[in-house]
């Protein structure tokens, strides 16, 4: 085991960096799941970025005469109880959904691994970043909601306009507000990582902090992190949705993958379909995110890349 | 340890004083107003009156004292008279901490709900555990078999699907089709004996369902992932080398310290059972903690949401005392002090 | 409705006479009701909420109600007090009301004029915080002339005396109860406010507030055969969907309250044959607020007052613009269904003060709208936005987060894009929308928005103090801590004249004349643009007979004569 970052570095001597990210490719792609998780995210992907352009129908526009029917060649997904398309809503909620997923769940990690890493490797810092994390457990998070949207919504909404200026509160919102449970997981490892040999002869071999972080203690605490990215993505894709449920989101004509599943539950037994194709964009999402970090939690263990 | 122990607890006192401000602080700055529910048949000038009755006239840190006041001496203090059964001091002139919405003692609200969040919650809790470990061992141990690939199906619908999309789902298919479970839960019910047993966990059934596919799906991911670390390791090699049996490598060495990092997971997740689920709670009629802190937010009932809050820092703070020393016995190459 | 109505009385009736054990009181066993919102205190003095009043009503009774038909029914009295039988002075300064003899509480002790007198002392007095101090407004006295007599004095002439103790939002509490649980007390007594002694057919057994209640019969209660049902679980909580399912599909309760779900899944549920709907019609309407003044947030402290006009809603032009560009049947269809009706009135009922001379709004017309928009000097523009002199007809929508109010904002969204008016939506937590909080700007009394939506109504049958509601001196200000309920910033002397001629007029027909004069001038301005007549929507089992929908009372006024039947 000590060897492996051992093997690493001499290889980064020869040719730096580009054989190690080869290496992380090439045991990527021998990962099937990983591989699939990828192909249903990319064609996930693909579908909101380029589906607007092809089912042209506008996601807000109510043919109120067309409402509640069933998949159709003209609604392929149906349509709901005002008659919007589902298709061209789910299209267009998906861009929003990922879009706050993704920046969301990074914030989140960002401050959680910071926060984590800090505390578990340095002593004195590790009292008062717990106790800020007790804070943010122990805060009540509807009324701080309130509060930030309270301050802010008006402010951000001039700033840029109705859509930028929510989206940035959001994610903002969601990042500072779930980065709580990685942070304690991180620091626990790293407190138990600090004590392992490899870090020991490192530090006693005279490695810099910020390099002993960096090149020991990161890659071995990826795979919490890595859980806690796809656990991030789903509930940041969720608490969007709960916000627009409190009238915190986003406007209410602007759909999301979230507020398309919470608005259709009670047409579950009207039309199926109406929550069947939200419910199944979010688990392919999450699911896919899951696998490929799967895979790229395998492929950048040196030991398993080994083998 | 100890030592560690005694500087962590004397620690956690400035601290949840601070908590205790920020959340006083934040609930006071928060838009919402307990007249904002009432009928709008009710004019202004009776709103303004119902708000001064309830004590908004008074400045900021008054109140703030009072409650604190009220929550670290008096209720105490009733509590105590309770046990001993007889008055200490001046009891029916010490002001208690009061619901605006209900007029009633917080504290009473609390004890009342505690009960069914206990049944339901905690009971979700220790299932999604039962459920969780044993599909993170056997999704680690056979990585990428059928098994694994299922379970991580499971904990990934579980965990992107939303509680009041499931809760929905099970109503609708065993309570209405097939009519055998009750859609909404009587908190009035006590069991007495066997039959009153059986309806109460017919009654359980469906939220504790509904929280611990949910628990159970993030406690499995956390499980796989450690055991998948562990089982890399070279004390593992070593173990199997000596010729030590595959059941005790795995059961014994593995699991135990792959368990080091899931039990923080889970000690840490025992406030949020206190806290109740708000969602499943709403959806099943439950009206436990949960749906007690949404009412009052809701209600704009800060005496209440304060209190309910702070209780649960309190419980926040002492789970993640519990989870740091849960650390230094199960492991012990980590060493505090 | 009618129909239905009299088909239930007369089932009720025949039931009745077919089993013999109805006539025995609690002989129906348990009644299951469940309101979705969960009663948090059962002294309706000290809580407005539906729920609380509803709640409190099976136990604490008035001295008369008002039945379905918003007529005056006396309750614990022989009779009403008019001018014509003497109760009520010629001088309209006093009413005195006569208590029958022989009522008693559920303690068995008597109901004397005391406790009357007692019950409007504790909803005065200055520290109560009594949610129902406007029913007594220019009170200057409550006098016991004797046991069974009460007096009650007015300061000025009351052309309508019947605000203290008529309706369940202002009942009878008991004096030996109460005693020393007055003004700042008040909050004090939790048995008290969780167990009131009532003389109505039930009494509280246990009080889980915000939770359940159960009740049992009260066996001292005045109707020898009545209740029939001899407990009543009150059970709280969850969204209106659901509680709909709960007993049009799996039939666990026997009544549900307020229902407000889209029409479509409260059809497809009554289909499974479990229950039935029932609706009523009071005095609530869905309208949309215009704004007067400029809510721009450049305005600093200024914005939303009367200082700066709109830019573009003071043009009459618009405002009916975007009043028929809207198909308001189709906000009925996709949002209430049997629950509402279309309307052109900020003030549709009682029947009396009903005005016809607004049904041009009733049909939609896009046509005429774009040709009033063009007449007016606004042009379409390259976005396909009118705009005139750089002015864009630009709106923010705003009002409370709802499902239904989010599918209407959709709906009319879509109607006025048609005429060219482009609109942003926002919707509001309700609990800070209808929030009188001072730091939040998202109030609707603030209204910092160019329309708001909101339904609002008023209590009992007169709407002497709702009408008032638009003169000039109600308009929020910051003067006033933005406490009035002009939202609209409507001011015009002549409609001030006819508030005061209207405080002062006895005669109905002369009242029906003038209000209705106030409603048109509302609307002729399009101060107000009213979108539908809500109705109260509640569902019972098919199993349970006697309901009396009413939307002038507490739903549950006649629970006395609720029973169970076999559904046929």
């Amino acid at each position: 085991m000590t060897d492996a970052p051992a093997i690493s570095a001499k290889i980064e001597e020869h040719q730096p960096h580009r054989s190690l990210w080869w290496d992380v490719w090439a045991q990527f792609s021998t990962h099937r799941g990983a591989l699939a998780g990828a192909a249903v995210f990319a064609l996930i992907v693909l579908a909101v970025a380029i589906g607007p352009f092809l089912h042209t129908i506008d996601p807000g526009y109510l043919d109120y005469k067309a409402k509640n029917l069933g998949p159709s060649w003209v609604h392929p997904f149906g349509t709901d109880n005002l008659g919007r398309d589902m298709l061209a809503q789910v299209l267009a909620g998906g861009r929003v959904s990922m879009a706050v997923g993704f920046t969301a769940m990074s914030l989140s990690l960002l401050v959680g691994a910071l926060v984590g890493v800090m505390a578990g490797f340095f002593r004195w810092l590790d009292g008062p970043l717990m106790r800020l994390t007790d804070l943010f457990l122990a805060l009540p998070l509807l009324p701080l909601l309130l509060v930030i949207i309270m301050l802010f919504r008006d402010t951000l909404r001039r700033a840029f306009g109705p859509e930028t200026g929510i989206f940035l509160l959001i994610v903002f919102v969601i990042g500072i507000t779930s980065w709580m449970q990685t942070a304690r997981i991180v620091r626990g490892d790293v407190l138990a990582l600090k004590e392992r040999e490899f870090v020991l002869a490192a530090r006693s071999i005279g490695t810099r902090e910020r390099r002993v972080i960096t090149r020991h203690i990161l890659p071995n605490v990826l795979s919490p992190v890595m859980v806690s990215a796809t656990l991030g993505l789903a509930n940041a894709i969720i608490t969007e949705s709960a916000l627009s449920f409190l009238g915190l989101g986003f406007p209410s004509d602007f759909p999301t993958w979230g507020r398309l599943l919470f608005d259709g539950k009670d047409f579950l037994t009207l039309t199926p379909v109406r929550v069947l194709w939200p419910g199944l964009a979010i688990s392919l999402t999450v699911l896919s995110v899951n696998f490929m970090g799967d895979g790229l939690r395998d492929a950048l263990d040196p030991r398993i890349r080994g083998r | 340890m100890f030592r560690y122990t005694i500087r962590r607890l004397l620690f956690a006192i400035p601290t949840l004083l601070v908590i205790s401000f920020i959340i006083f602080a934040l609930l006071d700055l928060a838009p919402g107003d307990p007249t904002g529910n009432l009928p709008l048949t009710i004019d202004a000038k009776t709103r303004e009156a119902i708000r001064i009755s309830l004590g908004l006239g008074e400045p900021f840190h008054i109140r703030y004292i009072a409650w604190l006041n009220q929550f670290f001496i008096n209720e105490p203090l009733n509590i105590l008279e309770e046990w001993w059964g007889s008055p200490i001091g001046d009891s029916a002139g010490r002001m208690r901490i009061r619901s605006w919405s209900t007029r009633s003692p917080v504290v009473d609200l609390i004890v009342e709900r505690t009960p069914q969040t206990l049944w339901v919650v905690g009971m979700s809790y220790v299932v999604g555990i039962l459920i969780a470990i044993p599909i993170g061992v056997i999704s680690a141990y056979r990585q990428y078999s059928w098994i694994d690939q299922a379970g991580t199906l499971f904990s990934m619908i579980g965990f992107s699907v939303p509680t009041f999309f499931t809760g929905l789902v099970l109503i609708v298919i065993f309570s209405v089709n097939l009519n055998w479970l009750p859609m909404i839960y009587d908190t009035t019910h006590t069991v007495t004996g066997w039959d009153s047993f059986i309806v109460q966990v017919k009654q359980i059934a469906m939220p504790v369902m509904v929280l611990a596919l949910f628990n159970a799906a993030q406690i499995s991911r956390f499980m796989r992932s450690s055991m998948l670390d562990n089982l890399n390791q070279d004390y593992v090699r070593t173990a199997r080398a000596k010729g030590m049996k595959e059941h005790i490598v795995v059961m014994v060495h593995v699991l135990r310290n792959s368990l080091i990092p899931v039990v923080t997971v889970i000690a840490l997740g025992v406030p949020q059972i206190f806290g109740g689920a708000i969602i499943t709670e709403q959806i099943f009629r439950v009206n436990g903690l949960g749906a007690l802190l949404i009412g009052g937010i809701e209600a704009a009932d800060i005496p209440l949401v304060q209190t309910l809050t702070f209780i649960f820092a309190v419980l926040i703070v002492g789970f993640n005392l519990i989870a740091d020393l849960l650390y230094g016995i199960l492991d012990p190459r980590i060493r505090y002090d | 409705m009618q129909i239905s109505k009299k088909l239930l009385m007369t089932a009720a009736a025949v039931s009745l006479l077919a089993s013999p054990a109805l006539a025995e009181r609690g002989a129906d066993g348990q009644l299951n009701i469940l309101y979705w919102q969960a009663p948090s205190i059962a002294n309706p003095y000290l809580s407005g909420g539906t729920k609380d009043i509803e709640s409190a009503s099976l136990v604490l009774e008035p001295l008369a109600y008002y039945d379905e038909n918003g007529a005056m029914v006396p309750n614990l009295v022989a009779e009403i007090p008019t001018v014509e039988n003497g109760g009520v002075s010629a001088d309209l300064t006093s009413i005195t009301w006569k208590l029958m003899p022989g009522t008693v509480w559920s303690d068995g002790s008597p109901l004397t004029s005391a406790d009357v007198v007692f019950s409007g002392d504790y909803c005065m007095h200055p520290d109560g915080g009594c949610n129902a101090s406007t029913n007594f407004t220019d009170v200057t006295s409550i006098e016991a002339i004797d046991d069974l007599t009460v007096k009650i004095t007015f300061g000025v002439a009351k052309p309508f005396p019947y605000g203290p103790f008529v309706g369940t939002t202002v009942p009878i509490i008991q004096k030996a109860q109460f005693e020393n649980c007055m003004g700042a007390k008040a909050p004090e007594c939790t048995a008290q406010n969780f167990g009131p002694v009532g003389t109505g057919p039930y009494k509280v057994t246990e009080f889980k507030a915000n939770d359940v209640v159960l009740y049992e019969m009260n066996d001292k209660f005045r109707e020898a055969d009545k209740p029939h049902f001899s407990n009543i679980l009150f059970k709280g909580g969850g969204d209106a969907a659901s509680a709909a399912r709960s007993v049009l599909e799996t039939g666990e309760f026997d009544y549900a309250w307020n229902l407000q779900v889209e029409p479509e899944i409260l059809t497809q549920m009554i289909a499974a044959g479990k229950g039935t709907v029932v609706t009523s019609f009071g005095t609530s309407v869905e309208r949309l607020m215009v704004q007067s003044t400029n809510p721009d947030a450049a305005l600093g402290d200024e914005r939303g007052t009367v200082a700066h006009p709109h830019p573009f809603l003071t043009d009459k032009a618009v405002r009916r613009a975007l009043s028929i560009a809207i198909d308001r049947q189709i906000l009925v269809d996709a949002g209430y269904g049997a629950a509402g009706q279309v309307t052109c009135n900020v003030l549709p009922a009682p029947a009396v003060y009903a005005s016809t001379a607004n049904d041009w709004c009733k049909t939609q017309d896009v046509a005429g709208a774009n040709k009033l928009l063009d007449d007016a000097g606004w042009a379409k523009g390259s976005d396909g936005v009118r705009a005139k002199d750089g002015v864009r007809l630009s709106i923010l929508y705003q009002t409370s987060t709802n499902s239904v109010r989010q599918g209407t904002q959709a709906l009319v969204k879509q109607m006025w894009g048609e005429i060219g008016v482009e609109t942003e939506l926002k919707n509001i937590s309700a609990s800070v929308f209808f929030g009188g909080d001072q730091s939040s700007p998202d109030t609707f009394q603030k209204f910092f928005s160019d329309v708001e939506m909101y339904t609002n109504n008023f209590d009992g049958t007169d709407p002497e103090k709702y009408m008032a509601s638009w003169t000039c001196k109600e308009i929020p200000a910051p003067a006033n801590q933005w406490l009035g309920n002009n939202m609209p910033r409507f001011c015009d002397p002549a409609y001030d004249a006819l508030s005061s001629e209207l405080g002062t007029t006895a005669s109905l027909e002369k009242r029906a004349e003038i209000a209705m004069k106030m409603n048109d001038m509302l609307m002729e301005y399009g101060a107000i643009i009213p979108l539908i007549h809500r109705g109260d929507v509640s569902a019972h089992a098919v199993t349970l007979g006697g309901v009396l929908m009413n939307s002038w009372d507490s739903e549950l006024w006649n629970v006395k004569d609720w029973h169970r039947k076999n559904p046929s």
